[in-house]
């Protein structure tokens, strides 16, 4: 059955970009048929994070106006067959996007795809209402970072009350997907935990990506990270994390510091202690 | 090790965590209350709608405080054929 998964996170700039291209990579390459939708209507950036900015001919409010159909605006992946891409407008008003326009084609997109993932737009506004809308689970992003949980329990609180699914009485499932954290800081006190941040927000851990170069220069080059090669921790991140969205049974790993003999000799002794999933 | 901890600051996680927490549990308090007045304002209309026709704008539900006493307050606009 084909899954509706929203990439949300409130706060801008947290990761939901990068998360979308890299977990919409990494289901492509088990075989999973994958449509990625950037919802972000004025300012998309998905087609650039996957390297198909040339190829863009139609997007998402086309379709919603009619001026084409889903088949002649759904961009194929050069390197994964059965990834795609519904790419936002980007010159077009935000209004242009209608509640009953985006239900059709998601409809339509049910029926072709098994995972369809919705890259939400920043902020509470109506884009990323609905983004959201139509979705049986949610990925939050969320950085450790105190404006980022903020911005994170509010989108929870919006998931439980502005989908479909929670209208009609039913619930959403809502993963955490923690982003650019720093082993080092965590051990020094500096950076919240994952336990932190998944307590105070209380849904699951999804996955935690640690801070990474490879982030910057995967995107640079068009690529997800989690097709590049050689694949780094951020990437064997998103690719556990996409493991663990089909149902399979993967430990979520804490990412950790490197450390030398001192370190290491101190850890021993209970001086830096290291967080555990 | 406590010697060694008098002469540190705290950590700033930790006040991160503890400010969180907090800030959230008043965020989702006012959150779950702006529910509760859209519940109930539902809920008045249809009950009162079952005696009397009335326009939902007619009806303004809003919490506030009389110093520090909690209110909840109901306006209901009858139609002119209703006396009292």
């Amino acid at each position: 059955m084909s899954q509706v998964i929203v990439v949300t996170s409130g706060k801008g700039g947290v990761g939901k970009t990068t998360t979308t291209a890299a977990i919409g990579a990494s289901l492509a390459k088990i075989g999973k048929s994958v449509v990625v939708v950037d919802f972000d209507v004025g300012l998309r950036n998905l087609d650039l994070v996957l390297g198909a900015e040339r190829r863009v001919v139609f997007d998402l409010i086309n379709v919603v106006q009619g001026q084409a159909n889903l088949s002649q605006a759904l961009v194929k992946d050069k390197r994964l067959d059965t990834l795609w891409l519904l790419p936002a407008s980007q010159t077009r008003d935000k209004d242009a996007l209608t509640e009953g326009g985006v239900a059709k084609i998601i409809d339509e997109l049910r029926e072709s795809f098994d995972y369809v993932l919705c890259d939400s737009p920043a902020g509470i506004e109506r884009g990323a209402v609905l983004a959201m809308r139509h979705a049986d689970q949610a990925i939050i992003v969320t950085n450790p970072e105190v404006s980022s949980v903020r911005d994170s329990d509010r989108i929870i609180g919006m998931l439980d009350a502005r989908t479909i699914r929670a209208e009609q009485g039913g619930r959403i499932d809502k993963h955490l997907l923690i982003s650019r954290y720093d082993p080092a800081r965590v051990t020094r006190g500096e950076m919240l935990t994952t336990e932190d941040v998944a307590d105070i927000l209380s849904i699951p851990l999804l996955g935690i990506v640690p801070e990474s170069e490879d982030v910057l220069r995967a995107s640079n080059i068009g690529m997800p990270v989690t097709m590049i090669t050689p694949i780094g921790p951020a990437g064997i991140a998103y690719e556990t994390a996409a493991r663990r969205l089909t149902g399979e049974d993967v430990r979520v790993a804490v990412p950790e510091e490197r450390t030398g003999l001192f370190d290491r000799l101190f850890g021993e002794l209970g001086f830096g202690r290291r967080a555990a999933a | 090790m406590t010697w060694f901890r008098l002469f540190r600051k705290p950590r700033s996680a930790r006040v991160a965590r503890d400010r969180l927490k907090s800030l959230l549990d008043y965020e989702r308090a006012l959150i779950g209350q702006r529910d509760l007045v859209s519940v109930l304002r539902e809920e008045i209309i249809a009950v009162v709608s079952r005696h009397v026709s009335l326009s939902p704008d007619g009806i303004r539900v809003r919490t506030g405080h009389v110093e520090t006493v909690p209110l909840l307050r109901i306006d209901v606009e009858l139609p002119a054929s209703v006396r009292g």
